[in-house]
């Protein structure tokens, strides 16, 4: 049965995945010269390259890991790819009109940031060969993520930019700590909430069928609560806090099963929310934008990018314009924030529901491993880092379509970003590892007991 | 720990179909109205990526699109932008379109559905898609005459061919520039355009179409159809020689302009009366005629109805409730009679064409952007005014106007004018209103002109024939290349 080894499928997704990420540049290449790109041969062999990369690697060091993530990564990451390099074609037609030096493209760094982040992908499945390692870091982790998140608040390096204080730069690269904190943070909730589960399960009192834990136990909740609105007040980066807590306070539903936790943590969000909304000038502002974006007061200032990317989306329709054909360049951030907008208007609602499905499918599969996975931090880790993925979607493009506040964070593995980049690739190689290990076939059985040898048991 | 993850993962479906839900509501239920927003700038852009369309005269543009370095690709240029404003209209970016840039703006702009194969192949080509022209039937030689004419002076012309009703000349002044307008820049754009509707000349009241005023005597040619046509009346008939005419049911008199009796040999025929422009033989024939008969007349010249050129005109009025009184000051072109110089110009061609009005119009033909023609203007006829014999007789009456009456400065040597001054009172202590209406060559007629000046006129019938005649004189010239 060598077709339907996982790794022969996964091939073959990748094989479609890359011919999605051509398409996209073909078409971005037609719609701009009328002519298919010259270097389209070049480039695939490249992506090609990339992605075969991966796949021997996991061929080699993951081989029953499950076979869809990594071509739906690879296909998000080819189209991030395609959409970027148009929006440089369409700085570059506006700089040239004007009379300006284009500015520096963004899609050979993206590339390069691929390059990287595939690297590390292999890397970390090269060192680690047992996901259950991670769980000796639990507080290494926290540190390593405290410090990750408090570096851009530094002097000297910490750099804010567009109002957020979450970027660090040194030696002429930025880089946002925030991603790579997710990735150790989660570690860190992991390997805490397996220590501690049983003790944060105990109920003290039950209050309308709900058993409320006690109160001495309430200790990390409110830790977590405070860092996150500290992320908020301090770095002003509302997409951040958000996921970080609501990440923790799934982790710990999860770990203790008690839905009493779930209940806190809403009602601790809800009135964390609405204390920065009473205090905070920029989170009221949000809120206004949200609201009233077509306000005369907002449409041409605070809510001009909301507004652009909504008149994007309704331009583009049911099919879109076309990669290419459409003006996503009008959208400040069309390449970060909001290329779902950039999406939604030249690949239309089709375009972007495949898109969304596409994530939807990563995180069930992330999910659905941490049901296969044996150990209870593999578990904590794979909902973890699967549920980091989902909320963060749902914060980007519900806050780009509306739905809720603006945010500011990237869409995994398609926006432009060097940091979200690589620091998503790690993730899915740690998903792939836990998967792999989940899936890996059962050893034979061991024998009876009685036949053993007497063995020095060690822990 | 499985049941956690499970419900999870139902937690985290319904927020991917809230995700879903929400881009479905956006780009299928609000799709078109978000795309619709003035505040989308897709929508110019759009607009403006694409080449418009020239607007010639001639062969020549006078309006037409230019590529730029800015955000906007091509501008919209007009190269006698003063001259041809009240035709061509403006295009802005702010202020969006008027006139033919309006009216025509499918064509132009090249979104037509006549354009709509075109448009496919341009896609399949990769061909730059482009807007259609549009050929004006204005003749550059009488625009200018008429323009030039004005002087600046407030006023309008308008010429009609009136075999056709094409319209040769459509000028008004003072005039703007809608190359202001058009410009790339907003707060320029801002700027000019509150420049110009501050400005208490109104440069961009379109007064050949826009704006009515009394016609005054120009209107007698209206009443002395009438009186020919209800076969009361001929060319020799004798008509009320007094020096005032006692209005009934008022104590108060109309009076010749001079107070005088219309002839100085005691008597005066309908042909002396429209002359010398006598204001009392005509009340008295208005009169005689009665209100019914001298409203219908008028609307058969086209008053009481919109006309559009394609751009719709400004009705011209004659109330249809009028009492003896006021039906003998309507017959002279006063109470509340109204006209815009195009109507008046459609009166003279009406008596020009034997009797036939043509509707009016400006655009000669449109062409798609390979030069093919999509839809050329058939001359159409808007209503019979009047017998030929009536024609025929007015003309005639209308030529002594010219050759022995009050409208000695539209002759032309070597060619038969027909015409009739007019000064229009407007009450309130403001100047009169110089009116000048003819047409030429008499019996195959060539050219309908009519021309108003504001407030131009002294108290004497004498301004129509000094300030209008001339204007009318030099674009009939114009087009008869005399």
């Amino acid at each position: 049965m060598a077709a339907r080894h996982p790794r022969n499928i996964e091939l073959l997704l990748l094989v479609l995945s890359l011919g999605v990420a051509m398409a996209a540049y073909a078409s971005v290449g037609l719609a701009h010269d009328a002519v298919l790109p010259t270097d389209m041969a070049t480039y695939g062999a490249g992506l090609a390259g990339l992605f075969l990369v991966a796949h021997l690697a996991l061929r080699r060091l993951a081989p029953d890991a499950d076979p869809v993530l990594l071509p739906a990564v690879t296909m998000i990451n080819g189209l991030g790819l395609a959409v970027i390099h148009r929006l440089d074609l369409a700085g570059a037609d506006r700089a040239r009109r004007l009379g300006n030096i284009a500015p520096t493209a963004s899609a050979p760094a993206q590339i390069t940031w691929t390059a990287v982040g595939v690297v590390l992908f292999v890397l970390f499945l090269v060192v680690v060969r047992d996901h259950r390692i991670l769980q000796r870091f639990t507080y290494t982790a926290l540190l390593a993520g405290i410090v990750a998140l408090l570096l851009p608040l530094l002097p000297v390096i910490g750099t804010t930019i567009n109002g957020a204080r979450i970027w660090i730069r040194f030696a002429g690269f930025s880089f946002q700590p925030g991603e790579i904190a997710k990735l150790v943070l989660l570690v860190f909730f992991s390997g805490y909430l397996v220590a501690k589960r049983d003790v944060l399960a105990l109920a003290s009192r039950r209050v309308a069928g709900i058993d409320l834990p006690r109160g001495r136990d309430l200790g990390p909740i409110i830790v977590a609560w405070a860092a996150s609105l500290a992320v908020l007040v301090f770095e002003r980066d509302l997409g951040t806090s958000l996921l970080f807590f609501g990440v923790f306070v799934a982790l710990l539903y999860i770990a203790t099963e008690r839905r009493s936790w779930l209940l806190i943590g809403i009602g601790m969000f809800m009135s964390g929310s609405f204390l920065a909304w009473t205090m905070f000038g920029h989170v009221q502002q949000r809120v206004d934008i949200w609201l009233h974006p077509f306000a005369e007061r907002n449409i041409r200032g605070d809510s001009f990018q909301l507004v652009q990317g909504l008149y994007g989306m309704g331009t583009g329709g049911l099919l879109g314009k076309g990669l290419g054909q459409g003006r996503p360049d009008i959208v400040p951030y069309a390449k970060t924030d909001f290329i779902v907008a950039a999406i939604g208007e030249e690949l239309g609602l089709t375009g972007l529901m495949a898109l969304l499905i596409v994530y939807a499918i990563i995180v069930q599969r992330g999910l659905r491993t941490a049901v296969a996975v044996r150990d209870s931090f593999g578990k904590l880790l794979a909902a973890g880092l699967a549920f980091s993925v989902a909320l963060q979607v749902f914060v980007v493009v519900g806050g780009v379509t509306r739905l809720i506040p603006l945010t500011g964070l990237t869409m995994p593995w398609l926006s432009y970003g060097g940091s979200s980049l690589v620091a998503n690739w790690i993730l899915v190689a740690v998903l792939l590892r836990i998967s792999d290990a989940s899936r890996r076939p059962a050893p034979p059985p061991a024998a009876p007991i009685d036949d053993a040898k007497t063995q020095v048991v060690r822990r | 720990m499985n049941a956690p993850v499970r419900r999870l993962a139902v937690a985290v479906m319904v927020l991917f179909a809230l995700l879903l839900l929400n881009v479905n509501y956006l780009q299928v239920v609000r799709a078109s109205s978000l795309h619709n927003d003035s505040n989308n700038p897709r929508l110019i852009l759009e607009e403006y990526s694409r080449q418009r369309g020239p607007i010639l005269v001639g062969g020549k543009a006078i309006a037409s699109s230019v590529e730029t370095n800015d955000r906007l690709k091509f501008k919209r240029t007009y190269s006698d932008g003063r001259l041809y404003a009240p035709a061509t209209g403006f295009y802005s970016l702010i202020y969006g379109a008027t006139e033919i840039e309006s009216t025509a703006n499918t064509i132009l702009s090249g979104t037509d559905d006549s354009l709509f194969v075109r448009r496919v192949m341009d896609l399949l080509t990769g061909e730059q898609p482009k807007g259609g022209s549009v050929q004006l039937t204005l003749s550059s030689a009488a625009q200018k005459a008429a323009y030039a004419g004005l002087r600046g002076r407030r006023g309008a012309v308008v010429a009609i061919q009136p075999a056709t009703g094409a319209i040769l000349a459509l000028a008004s002044s003072p005039s703007y520039d809608p190359n202001v307008l058009s410009s790339h820049d907003s707060a320029a754009i801002r700027a000019a355009r509150s420049k110009l509707t501050g400005d208490p000349r109104q440069p961009m009241l379109n007064r050949a179409t826009r704006r009515t005023y009394p016609p005054g005597s120009t209107f007698k040619i209206v009443t002395a159809t009438a009186a020919l046509e209800s076969g009361k009346f001929q060319r020799d008939t004798p008509v009320d020689n007094a020096g005032s005419l006692d209005l009934p049911q008022t104590s108060t008199n109309l009076p010749n302009f001079d107070g005088q009796a219309c002839s100085a040999d005691g008597t005066a025929t309908l042909e002396d009366a429209l002359k010398r422009s006598c204001n009392v033989a005509f009340g008295k024939v208005g009169l005689d005629l009665g209100a019914d008969a001298l409203v219908s007349q008028a609307r058969k010249f086209g008053f009481n109805t919109t006309v559009e050129i394609p751009t719709p005109a400004a009705a011209s009025r004659i109330p249809t409730d009028l009492n003896p009184p006021q039906t003998a000051q309507s017959a002279i072109g006063q109470f509340d009679v109204r006209a815009t110089p195009l109507q008046m110009a459609m009166v003279v061609a009406a008596v020009a064409n034997r009797g036939v009005l043509m509707a009016p119009h400006l655009v000669q033909e449109v062409r798609a952007p390979d030069l093919s023609v999509l839809d050329r203007t058939r001359p159409k006829e808007l209503s019979t005014a009047m017998s030929p014999q009536t024609a025929s007789t007015l003309t005639e009456m209308l030529v002594t106007v010219v050759e022995q009456g009050t409208g000695s400065n539209a002759k032309i040597d070597g060619v038969r004018v027909a015409g009739k001054t007019g000064t229009a009172q407007q009450g309130g202590g403001k100047k009169p209103h110089a009116w000048f209406v003819s047409f030429a060559p008499a019996q195959d007629a060539k050219v309908a002109v009519a021309v108003v000046i504001e407030d131009g006129g002294g108290a004497a019938e004498v301004s129509g024939n000094q300030l209008a005649a001339p204007i009318a004189r030099d674009v009939m010239r114009a087009v008869l290349g005399r």
